[in-house]
């Protein structure tokens, strides 16, 4: 069968700017007059619409699913369940733990139990209504320090409720000091609110496999864990990336993936799935919760000399990533400062609260908060300036980390400090908006004070723990119409970040040529690896340059035949020698020849932890933002308004500056939500506010101004001296809230997000 | 399901006589978010967006009449000087999409508690116009209400109007919410002084099954006040009347807040407001709403 | 039932349309013009936003049959054939798109600022963007593209 209506598109390739450049992006254009096809705006001849039946309950065993009635039901074509999955029915990024459809039982409240295919979303609805499950509810479990310890509890896997237990012992681990304090910090469940829902069409194929047109954030590991599900070979299982509307990590685990393709098979017609907002929050992943005891001891003087730290992760039903939220969390868990004594433990467990996963800040969020505002408990029991406390404590390269690693990249985190705390603070409002409650008129200054908040942190950069972190190019250069044009083939997610300009940026740079055009990605190229972890230009703009580099000596070795003089660089549509003379205009050189290189890039090494000490040279590069963060906060309706927002953060090289600030602003516009207003809220693992009108994210009358501080301290280890940007803001943003609204009232404000319940003590 | 689409309102209102269980839609704002969840499945939909009267407002003995389905976008820009409560309410609900098409007769349709048009309807004394086949009839406002979500109408009948006395006095409407735009109320609280009646009307929203009055408060207050010679009111008067209007409250805890919070924010709310309007009162003009 | 619509200036009609059917739905699956987006359904988001007879109206929110008659501009309509329309090419300018599912609904929302106001303060313009959301930009170059077209109109006029 052909492609679907509107796919693939063709971006812009008559943009120009290489790197260092902001230049457009190549589909902004497309994006701007509505022509941009998101994988939820796909359409194909002949198509029926999947929907999926959820389990209503956290834990339930099923006796029965009768479909009968469904299947009667005028318009439907295909009712399937479990016993339809024809290969494998379990997939999972870590641990193959989740089934494509319950079998026996159900372990979170909107598990997929069922699959239909109709003519339209809402005969689809209402059969869904006539599939008849027999359920057996079962007490959930929902407290994960429980499951971490309490033996008595259900087991909800073969192996127990503790998905990983992590270690990191460093120096004396009964070291003492003249200043103690201690907190036990809370983190609500986050939602990564992307705006476009999860969306795929699956369009049978005639060699029995299937063609899959979908929103994700990774290619490859989707199709690897489909193809399983589905029980063909990868290569009969094909993927090719649709318009994603961000992902934030909430795109890395499969949802509708192997659903549709399963309908498609079995029906031999295209079938288009597409979740709506509520379906949203029971379809993807969500940030961890979590729990976190936290001790730090400190000289008189303000050094610190130990942190003892042990933090819960609840994963719930399926692992997903907690494997890799417990080595964050724990190797990131005393953040950017130099901490000589050491003893970290953290546990992610399983329970039956809704799956958690991939969220930007992977791991990072929950300990940041925690230290942060340890650092802010620090700073007031020694009577010092909290960003004095942060600078005197700063690590630095050739620090060494609590793992035991050492430092061999620029770290400039006293710096990144001293920046925010010298950038010129707001005028007290004036704007009756602009007070906290915003346009609701709640107060006219009454009860408002003001409060400044420092948030620092460090996020690991790409895979880590030994994992082989890589991703592919494909690079054709060749003369078209006149012009040498270069098509860059890569299987990366485009998710929002703006990685097709970098591509472009790159290839523009390293080739010379002004024509780049994009090859849609798909899975007939090399995998990229994830658009998550902060990965992609690094790796993939790592990736698409040692593919240039490739093509051009192979543009090189054509100029040392054809004029035998030694060409070292392409610049401007030429070919040109060390010294700086022209040998040859490209496409003169070029011809009629088509040179193509198809290269990968891997990261440096890294290590797995000792399992017992938690010592290792695990992580491959870190990123490092601060924030400070003033608010208004009215003292007696518990309101916050955020004032301004600032940050200084380290990219190492800014391939393109704008799409850098384009990530610091909504990155921290999400650490923002965490502060003060976002929650998935779980009651019995059940949860209560499955909608944007109670799960609130901020509006553009919540984000204040940010002013941004961007420092370019090459990583000699990276390419171009990269450093990962998306994550590190996200994660500042919120104790730096925190922080603040701390510093305005004086609480002690224990979990996130703060609400006005503990702002009045109500 | 069917699709009415009357064209006056003899005919809109001869449709629902006939088909009890047709649902009106005005602006469609609370409707339709039903429909697309699948939380209600109605036989029919009856369209008012073609009714001229509906969507009309004017003066008929003395008050401004507001047709069911205008929307308060037309409210803010066209009414803020003669109901500045209600201007001021309406200029909280939703975002401008939702304002220009939400109405106030849609408001009290669904009838929610958290209703932003409800606590300043209240405070302002508001009569409901409610018409069927059988006639027309009006409804204080107060009685309007009759449970969660629920009110006296009858299944033939629609909300043809609302009719409020212009303003007299200062008048202010505020609204707690977890976020700075476009979120429904945790509480909200409407009031109105009425020097020509020596009154002060009050509406609380969000805080009980039904918006409501806070009548003990309203009598506290009318005692206080020296509307003859107004005085600057002490603190103990305003921190009274906020207690009073936090006990006309019997909240739940939900999603959006604690019952615990939603008595202290209210008991703040009713403090400040009446103090806003106590001062603009002592200053002798009236604020139109921004 | 069959709906009526003039969309960007064109008469258009779908027939079988659901009678509990959205305006965006029809848009989007009936008529083809997928332009409007559908993050919520719930009117929250402002991704559907277009023009109703001349007022921004979340379309998710709007029965299909409350349309008939009507006439509808949506993002598809803003730009002179390839000639975009000043809000559009602010927003690329800026750098005010990222994943871009925001971007219709925001496109029409300031578009009709524009129109309405044209020197809105900084207030004002959030004010009146408050109801369309974006998760990935933090609405900094947003505010920032939304400076630019009134600057720009402002210079032309
Ligand atoms: C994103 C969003 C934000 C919102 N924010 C707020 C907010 O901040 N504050 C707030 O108060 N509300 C809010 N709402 C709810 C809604 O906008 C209001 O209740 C609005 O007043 C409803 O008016 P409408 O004309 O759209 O009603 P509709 O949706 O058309 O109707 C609502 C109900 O009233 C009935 N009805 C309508 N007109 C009549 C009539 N003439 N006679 C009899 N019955 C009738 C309908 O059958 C239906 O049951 C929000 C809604 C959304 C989607
Ligand atoms: S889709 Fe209509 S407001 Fe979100
Ligand atoms: S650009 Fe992605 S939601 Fe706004």
């Amino acid at each position: 069968m052909s492609a679907p209506a509107r796919s693939p598109q063709v971006l812009d390739d008559k943009i120009s700017g290489g790197i260092g450049a902001s230049p457009q992006r190549p589909d902004g254009t497309l994006k701007v007059r509505g022509e941009f096809a998101y994988a939820s705006d796909l359409w194909h001849e002949n198509m029926v619409w999947g929907a999926t039946l959820r389990s209503p309950h956290p834990h339930a065993g099923i006796r029965s699913i009768g479909i009968a009635k469904a299947l009667a039901y005028p318009g439907v074509h295909a009712v399937l369940t479990h016993a339809d999955v024809p290969g494998e029915n379990a997939y999972g990024l870590k641990h193959q733990d989740t089934p494509v459809l319950a079998e026996d039982r159900v372990r979170y409240q909107g598990e997929p139990v069922a699959l239909v295919a109709a003519d339209h979303p809402e005969i689809a609805r209402q059969a869904l209504k006539l599939i008849e499950v027999d359920y057996e509810v079962w007490e959930p479990v929902t407290d994960m320090e429980r499951a971490a310890h309490d033996e008595t509890l259900p087991r909800l896997h073969e192996n127990g409720n503790v998905v990983r237990h992590q270690r990191i012992v460093k120096g004396d681990p009964d070291a003492r000091a003249d200043v103690v304090v201690s907190g036990v910090y809370e983190l609500g469940m986050q939602d990564q609110a992307f705006l476009g829902p999860e969306a795929g069409l699956a369009v049978p194929a005639e060699d029995g496999g299937v063609d899959l047109y979908l929103a994700t954030q990774w290619l490859h590991v989707d199709q690897k864990q489909t193809a399983h599900a589905l029980g063909l070979p990868v290569e009969k299982v094909r993927l090719t990336l649709s318009g994603v509307g961000g992902a934030f990590g909430g795109r890395e685990d499969l949802s509708m993936q192997v659903h549709s393709c399963m309908l498609a098979l079995h029906l031999g017609r295209p079938v288009k799935m597409s979740y709506n907002r509520e379906e949203s929050f029971f379809g993807h992943v969500h940030r961890h919760p979590a729990r976190m005891y936290y001790e730090h001891g400190a000289t008189k003087d303000g050094d610190l000399v130990y942190v003892k730290a042990r933090m819960y992760f609840d994963g719930g039903a399926y692992a997903s990533k907690t494997p890799v939220v417990v080595g964050n969390g724990t190797t990131l868990s005393v953040g950017p400062y130099n901490v000589p004594n050491a003893h970290i433990e953290g546990w992610g467990v399983y329970s039956n609260n809704p799956t958690c996963g991939a969220m930007r800040g992977l791991g990072a969020v929950q300990p940041t908060y925690a230290y942060e505002s340890q650092m802010d408990k620090l700073a007031t029991a020694l009577g010092m300036d909290p960003a004095e406390l942060r600078i005197r404590n700063a690590m630095s390269e050739g620090s060494t980390t609590v793992t035991g690693q050492v430092v061999d990249f620029p770290a400039p985190v006293a710096e990144l400090v001293r920046r925010v705390r010298d950038m010129p603070l707001p005028p007290p409002n004036t704007d009756e908006l602009g007070f906290p409650g915003g346009a609701a008129n709640t107060t006219h200054g009454e009860g408002v004070v003001r409060g400044i908040g420092y948030g620092v942190t460090i996020k690991n950069i790409a895979y880590a723990e030994g994992l082989d972190d890589y991703s592919t190019a494909r690079v054709r250069l060749q003369v078209i119409g006149g012009e040498p044009t270069a098509l860059v083939h890569t299987a990366a997610a485009e998710v929002g970040q703006g990685l097709v300009t970098v591509q472009q940026q790159i290839a523009r740079s390293e080739l010379g040529v002004e024509r780049i055009t994009l090859h849609t990605s798909d899975t007939s190229v090399g995998d990229a690896g994830s658009s998550s972890a902060s990965r992609q230009t690094y790796l993939t703009g790592g990736a698409v340059r040692n593919a240039c580099l490739a093509v051009a000596e192979r543009v090189y070795a054509l100029a040392a035949e054809r004029f035998g003089v030694e060409a070292t660089n392409l610049s401007g549509g030429k070919v040109v020698a060390a010294d700086g003379a022209v040998v040859a205009d490209l496409a003169e050189l070029l011809g009629e020849d088509v040179i193509e290189e198809t290269r990968e890039y891997h990261h440096r090494k890294t290590y797995p932890l000792d399992p017992e000490t938690g010592q290792g040279n695990a992580h491959v590069q870190y990123g490092f933002s601060a924030h400070r963060a003033v608010v208004d906060v009215d003292t007696e309706l518990g309101l916050v308004k955020v004032v301004q927002l600032d940050c200084a953060q380290d990219v190492g090289k800014a391939i393109n500056p704008d799409a850098v600030l384009g990530q610091i602003h909504g990155g921290s516009a999400q650490g923002l939500g965490l502060a003060v207003m976002e929650e998935i809220q779980v009651t019995d693992g059940v949860v209560r506010n499955p909608s944007f009108t109670d799960y609130l994210i901020p509006t553009i009358l919540d984000m204040p101004p940010m002013r941004v501080d961007i420092l370019e301290r090459p990583d000699p280890h990276a390419p171009y001296g990269v450093r990962g940007v998306g994550e590190p803001p996200t994660i500042s943003a919120t104790p730096a809230v925190a922080n603040a609204i701390r510093a305005a009232t004086g609480l002690e404000l224990p979990r996130v997000p703060i609400k006005p319940e503990h702002l009045t003590g109500t | 399901m069917d699709f009415f689409r009357p064209d006056s309102l003899a005919e809109a209102l001869a449709a629902k006589a006939e088909h009890a269980d047709a649902v009106p839609i005005a602006g469609g704002t609370d409707v339709m978010v039903e429909l697309n969840f699948d939380h209600r499945r109605p036989a029919a939909l009856l369209d008012l967006g073609r009714i001229v009267e509906l969507h009309e407002h004017g003066r008929q003995d003395g008050k401004v009449r507001i047709g069911a389905a205008v929307p308060y976008a037309r409210i803010i820009d066209e009414l803020g000087r003669e109901l500045p409560g209600l201007a001021m309410a309406a200029r909280t609900v939703g975002s401008p999409q939702i304002r220009n098409r939400g109405s106030v007769g849609g408001n009290l349709g669904a009838a929610s508690p958290a209703g932003d048009s409800h606590p300043a309807l209240l405070a302002a004394n508001a009569e409901v116009e409610i018409a069927s086949i059988r006639g027309t009839r009006m409804v204080p406002v107060k009685d309007f209400y009759t449970g969660v979500k629920r009110n006296v109408l009858a299944p033939d009948e629609l909300i043809t109007a609302v009719h409020i006395a212009p303003a007299t006095g200062a008048q202010q409407f505020s609204k707690v919410g977890t976020r700075n735009a476009m979120v429904i109320a945790v509480c909200a609280f409407g009031l109105a002084l009425h020097p020509d009646q020596k009154r002060v009307g009050t509406g609380l929203g969000s805080a009980a099954p039904t918006p409501r009055p806070a009548t003990k408060a309203e009598e506290f207050i009318a005692t206080e006040l020296d509307w003859e010679s107004p005085k600057p009111l002490a603190d103990s008067v305003l921190r009274r009347f906020g207690a009073l209007v936090a006990e006309a409250a019997s909240p739940i805890d939900d999603v959006r807040g604690s019952a615990a919070y939603r008595r202290h924010a209210l008991a703040v709310l009713a403090r400040r407001t009446l103090g806003w309007a106590w001062s603009e009162h002592l200053g002798g003009g009236r604020r139109a709403c921004a | 039932m069959r709906v009526n619509v003039t969309v960007n200036g064109k008469q258009r009609t779908a027939d079988d349309v659901w009678p509990g059917e959205s305006l965006l739905y029809v848009l989007r699956e009936r008529l083809g013009l997928a332009g409007s987006k559908n993050a919520c359904e719930q009117g929250e988001c402002g991704s559907c936003t277009v023009y109703l007879d001349g007022v921004p109206a979340c379309s998710c929110l709007v029965a299909a049959g409350q349309a008939e008659g009507g006439d509808v501009r949506t993002v598809e309509g803003l730009a002179d054939g390839d000639r975009l329309d000043s809000v559009q090419q602010s927003f690329l300018d800026t750098g005010a798109v990222q994943c871009g599912f925001c971007t219709p609904g925001l496109l029409v929302a300031a578009h009709d600022l524009i129109e309405r106001n044209p020197a809105p303060s900084d207030p004002q313009i959030r004010e009146a963007l408050a109801g369309n959301l974006c998760r990935c930009t933090g609405y900094e170059k947003i505010m920032d593209a939304v400076r630019l077209a009134v600057e720009r109109k402002q210079a032309t006029t």
